[in-house]
């Protein structure tokens, strides 16, 4: 599998990372030898096996419905780009 | 349009419900839940995605998307999986929603409903495809903030169960009625507060339309974020117009996705992004899949409420009340309650008159007065007093509605208290009624001589003068006998 | 003191004979002396580590013993330290100061363990060679110019330059295995599950693991203990009694000619095919001698899907992941925004683009092309099943041995930059760690040798789940029996 230009702009848009129209062809290149890399794993025939996400396949223990979280507005906003009023700023949000 | 044209059109609608679960602290994490906190003081380190948070699942987000499943009669999943949404927007801190994608919680039901009224109304079955588990969004404020948006994310994390139906309405009303029941059976199983106006119940209606006898569905599009019974019946109202009316001038819908301005009553199209619909959806490896046993689900039915359909067949089957009747009876569980509180203490051959002045008297005061009906000051024992004093005959029907204006003013402690209190009583005693009717007769001449000369006006006029003179008091049926009986009619 | 072991700077402090305060000034000092050539700090906590230590001399003072009191060690930067800027090597978290602690780091703090700061490693734990840190690369301590390995490249490096005697780690695909191999001391991933990863910045969710640095398996088995135990905010935690790892090395064995008589060490062929450096080949066969002559037996066994497939299904698995829980680093809640946007739009692109480096970038985007519309079955779903395949590999291979044998790495530590441009030459180096992240095993590295040129090599053990204690234990033997872990390399002066 190689990615074109155009599916790597399409995986920019997707992942919001601007890519950098110079060195497109570079990293074309080095993600189509990745994805050279793990097509090796194509062949491999799996159609009776599992799909396993999770390595010691538990299930989810649950919590009591309680609430446990104070309030730290101020201590988690002196880390943030630009807040005010208690709100986090971006740039205008358009529907 | 005129209304054959329309007629030519099948109209197919399906509806997406966000509701709110009223659970303590949110799906994931341990920050409270509470609505109109100020801006991001209910948003802990998990709900803004700080680097390292993990998210834990709300056992009470569970149960009661297990109470829905049983509410509806689907399938509560014994394995269900949590997947990662993948979307950037401001109020999404992880970048994704934690979502259930291929394995839902809850999986088919119905919901069954009456749609119109009087002569014309109908039953009518809309089948639930899926409910699944899902975390809510902050809020976007646009209000100006040095010409920025403004991002409060107290409401990101507040489980949802997103409850998706068939594509099987095929009217606006229909729709409406669906949301109604769905609205109420969500606060009758206690999972939703059903706050309107707080966003906790929203709906998504996709509609399409297709010419009457056409196999293939139409394209749809999908009106977002409906949050009033109203809205919803006027977004789909304009939604259908629109879409006939492109259809008819030989154009064509495309699939998109609107949102109802009610300012104008008309839909436009959301701003789209290229892309935006490949949400990249993956089992979230944070969480691992939910299992939920025979046993929790026994436990959970064990304390469900009688469901408002069960409860609304009991009452035509034990107290003869028509299916409209039990419908409107059982329309909130508060309501139902108070009748069933009413007829107990009335006795079940009261059931009728029970029923109708809940529904009548009792209805208009709590809607003119926006009361809850649990807040009534009438009692259901006090309104089964009076019910039980009408039907013995000690106050007429009209007297009844004054004892229950006193009862609601606080004035006495039952019907009893009242009519003793303001001598409200019924005059029954043949001899004191018979006093009456012959003053009145000596008094008007006249109606009795019209009545003679075959005038049955007369008659009503006399007897009428006879309540008045009683000053309502007299038993009706007793002065009309005794009037006939004087007059030697 | 510098080259004491865990246990003996446990004697002396317990005898009062040096305070957990000049232990901190001691190493503090080495620190300021020696790591600007190594450069394995990002960031030195003087300040806090003072103040630690003086707490816990008071814990000391009044009688309290604890395994790790007033013991000093560093956190891998990756864990989230409240007060202390924690940077995940990247210009994204260049200036985060976490409003809260790791579990990890609480469970420290409260053992009184005395930190020194924070480590060096790749951005966000992604690559073999501690060489994609925003903050610059770490050399080897061993050899100037050769990478430390990595992702805990910093951890691996401060301990074999006793810059601390403890580091803790992660280990994803590696991370914690390799860089002890490439710096000559011993590093454990337990089972996966077991280190809470709660406040541990997510790179590969499932793979993710926490784990310990020491110049033994001994000092290993005390700081793994410490880290270990169940955590209700991690979903993912294990909820089981943590793993008593002390104890069992401290017991003495039954047979001391033969400690490990009864032992069946798993030899998997594939791992020893081809591609192996000779120095690798010759250093893993002298411990493997090594181990029979203390009684194990060895037998052959196949990790044929293992060997072939790790590389590929961790990859597409690692990289889907890591695509999604990078998507946090939006530039609107902390970290990186970026000074120049126009829209919404672009401040998103600019902050991501700016405030990650190449390689990020590199697997966010892989992640993203797996898991999209029309690839998902091809690439993430089989991936999913293939590592299924590896774990039954290892389940059949665990009814024929009761620890696997294997290299770390097929080489000794590289130049550095010498793979830098080469995303895939870097990839196939993990090949016989990745394995083991995949099945959720636990994993053992300890040195076993040196190659021609002086840089150390290790071997690895790999374990059933929860097999902590017998990895330990059986590491241990070899330690006791070899001289490897003691070896320390030669700082040139500052």
């Amino acid at each position: 599998m190689s990615l074109s230009h155009a599916d790597l702009r399409r995986l920019g848009r997707l992942a919001k990372l601007a890519l950098d129209e110079h060195q497109l062809a570079a990293l074309n290149t080095q993600l189509d030898n990745i994805l050279h890399l793990v097509d090796e794993m194509q062949a491999v025939d799996t159609r009776d096996v599992a799909p396993m996400s999770h390595p010691l396949e538990l299930t989810a223990r649950l919590r009591a419905d309680a609430p446990s979280e104070p309030d730290r507005r101020d201590a988690f906003q002196q880390v943030a780009p630009q807040a005010e009023s208690g709100l986090y700023l971006v740039p205008k949000v358009i529907e | 349009m005129n209304r054959t044209a329309q007629s030519d059109w099948e109209v197919v609608i399906g509806i997406e419900t966000h509701v709110q679960l009223n659970t303590a602290s949110k799906i994931f994490s341990g920050a409270p839940t509470t609505f109109g906190a100020e801006p991001n003081r209910q948003a802990c380190a998990v709900d803004l995605a700080l680097p390292g948070v993990l998210p834990v699942l709300n056992r009470g987000a569970v149960e009661r998307a297990i109470r829905f499943g049983l509410g509806i009669g689907g399938e509560v999943a014994a394995r269900s999986i949590f997947a990662r949404k993948n979307y950037f927007y401001p109020d999404l801190p992880k970048g994704y929603q934690i979502s259930q994608f291929e394995a839902p919680v809850v999986i088919g039901g119905s919901v069954r409903f009456r749609v119109g009224e009087g002569e014309a109304a109908y039953e009518k079955t809309v089948r639930l495809t899926r409910a699944h588990l899902e975390e809510d969004a902050g809020k976007s404020l646009h209000e100006d903030f040095q010409g920025m948006s403004g991002i409060d994310l107290n409401r990101a994390g507040t489980p949802l169960l997103e409850i998706v139906s068939e594509p099987d309405m095929r009217s606006a009303a229909e729709a409406v009625a669906y949301a109604r029941t769905l609205h109420a059976l969500v606060r009758w199983i206690d999972i939703c507060d059903g706050n309107l106006q707080e966003g906790s119940f929203r709906c998504d209606a996709n509609v399409s339309v297709r010419r009457r006898g056409d196999e293939q569905l139409g394209t749809r599009r999908e009106i977002k974020n409906l949050n009033s019974f109203r809205f919803l019946q006027e977004a789909i109202e304009a939604e259908i117009r629109w879409q006939i009316e492109t259809l008819e001038d030989g154009g064509q819908v495309q699939q998109a996705t609107v949102l109802f301005d009610e300012t104008v009553g008309e839909v436009r199209v959301m701003r789209t992004k290229e892309d935006a619909h490949d949400y990249r959806y993956f089992p979230d490896p944070d969480l691992l899949p939910l299992e939920i046993d025979d046993d929790w689900v026994a436990r959970v039915r064990a304390e469900m409420p009688e469901l408002p359909a069960a409860m609304a067949q009991r009452f035509t089957d034990e107290y003869g009340l028509s299916g409209a009747d039990a419908s409107v009876l059982t329309a909130s569980r508060e309501q139902a309650a108070y009748f069933q509180d009413c007829v107990q203490a009335a006795g079940s051959a009261l059931a009728k008159p029970c029923a109708n002045w809940v529904m009548g008297e009792l209805a208009a005061r709590l809607n003119r007065t926006e009361t809850a009906i649990a807040d009534a000051p009438v009692r259901p024992v006090q309104l089964a007093g009076l019910v039980q004093r009408i039907q013995d005959g000690t106050i007429s029907n009209n007297t009844g509605k004054k004892v229950f204006e006193a009862l609601w003013n606080g004035e006495g402690a039952d019907a009893d208290a009242i009519i003793a209190a303001k001598g409200l009583k019924q005059v029954s005693d043949a001899g004191a009624i018979e006093k009456m009717i012959d003053d009145v007769l000596a008094a008007n001449q006249k109606s009795v001589d019209e009545f003679r000369a075959g005038k049955e006006k007369a008659f009503n006029a006399l007897v009428g003068q006879v309540m008045k003179a009683s000053r309502g008091q007299a038993n009706p049926a007793q002065v009309n006998e005794l009037l006939r009986r004087k007059l030697g009619a | 003191m510098i080259d004491a072991s865990v246990a003996e700077l446990r004697q002396a402090l317990d005898a009062r004979k040096v305070s957990a305060t000049e232990l901190a000034h001691l190493f503090l000092n080495r620190i300021d002396a020696h790591d600007a050539a190594i450069h394995a700090f990002i960031t030195v906590d003087r300040e806090g580590a003072l103040a630690a230590a003086a707490a816990a001399d008071e814990r000391l003072a009044r009688g309290e013993r604890a395994p790790l009191l007033g013991i000093p060690f560093a956190h891998k930067d990756i864990f989230c330290t409240e007060g202390v800027r924690t940077t995940c090597g990247s210009k994204m978290l260049e200036n985060f100061i976490s409003p809260y602690d790791a579990h990890v780091v609480t469970l420290l703090k409260e053992a009184g363990a005395v930190s020194l700061g924070k480590l060096n490693l790749d951005e966000f734990a992604m690559g073999s060679s501690t060489e994609t840190s925003y903050f610059g690369a770490t050399h080897n301590p061993w050899r100037a110019g050769y990478v430390p390995g990595g992702s805990s490249g910093g951890s691996a490096a401060a301990v074999a330059a006793r810059l601390v005697p403890l580091a803790t780690g992660t280990d994803t695909g590696g991370s914690v295995r390799q860089p002890a191999a490439f710096c000559g001391i011993t590093g454990i991933k337990p089972t996966y599950g077991t280190v809470s990863r709660y406040g541990m910045i997510a790179y590969a969710s499932s793979c993710d693991q926490g784990g310990a640095f020491g110049a033994s398996a001994q000092d290993c088995a005390a700081l793994l203990e410490a880290m270990s135990g169940f955590d209700e905010r991690d979903s993912t935690s294990l909820n089981r009694p943590a793993p008593q790892l002390r104890a069992a090395l401290d017991a003495a064995p039954q047979d001391a000619a033969r400690p490990l008589a009864g032992l069946r060490l798993g030899v998997p062929v594939e791992f020893f095919r081809d591609g192996l450096h000779p120095d690798v080949v010759r250093a893993l066969g002298d411990a493997r001698r090594q181990y029979e002559a203390l009684g194990a037996q060895c037998v052959e066994i196949s990790l044929e899907h293992a060997a072939r497939l790790a590389i590929p299904a961790y990859y597409v698995l690692a990289s889907a992941e890591a695509s999604s829980n990078l998507s946090r680093y939006d530039g609107v809640r902390y970290g990186h925004r970026a000074a120049d946007y126009d829209d919404l739009d672009s401040m998103y692109c600019n902050s991501r683009s700016e405030g990650f480096g190449a390689e990020v970038r590199r697997r966010i985007l892989i992640g993203a092309y797996v898991l999209s519309h029309g690839y998902y079955d091809a690439y993430y779903l089989q991936a999913q099943r293939l590592r299924r395949l590896i774990a039954q590999d290892f389940r059949a291979a665990f009814e024929r041995c009761d620890l696997i044998f294997a290299p770390v790495s097929p080489t000794p530590a590289w130049k550095i930059g010498e793979k830098a441009d080469d995303p895939v030459a870097m990839y196939l180096a993990d090949i016989h760690t990745l394995a083991v992240n995949l099945a959720g095993l636990p994993g053992l590295s300890h040195p076993c040798g040196f190659s021609e040129e002086g840089l150390p090599i290790g071997a690895q053990l790999i374990g059933p789940h929860f097999s902590e204690v017998r990895l330990l234990e059986v590491a241990h033997r070899f330690q006791q029996n070899t001289d490897w872990h003691c070896r320390r390399p030669v700082l040139s002066a500052a």
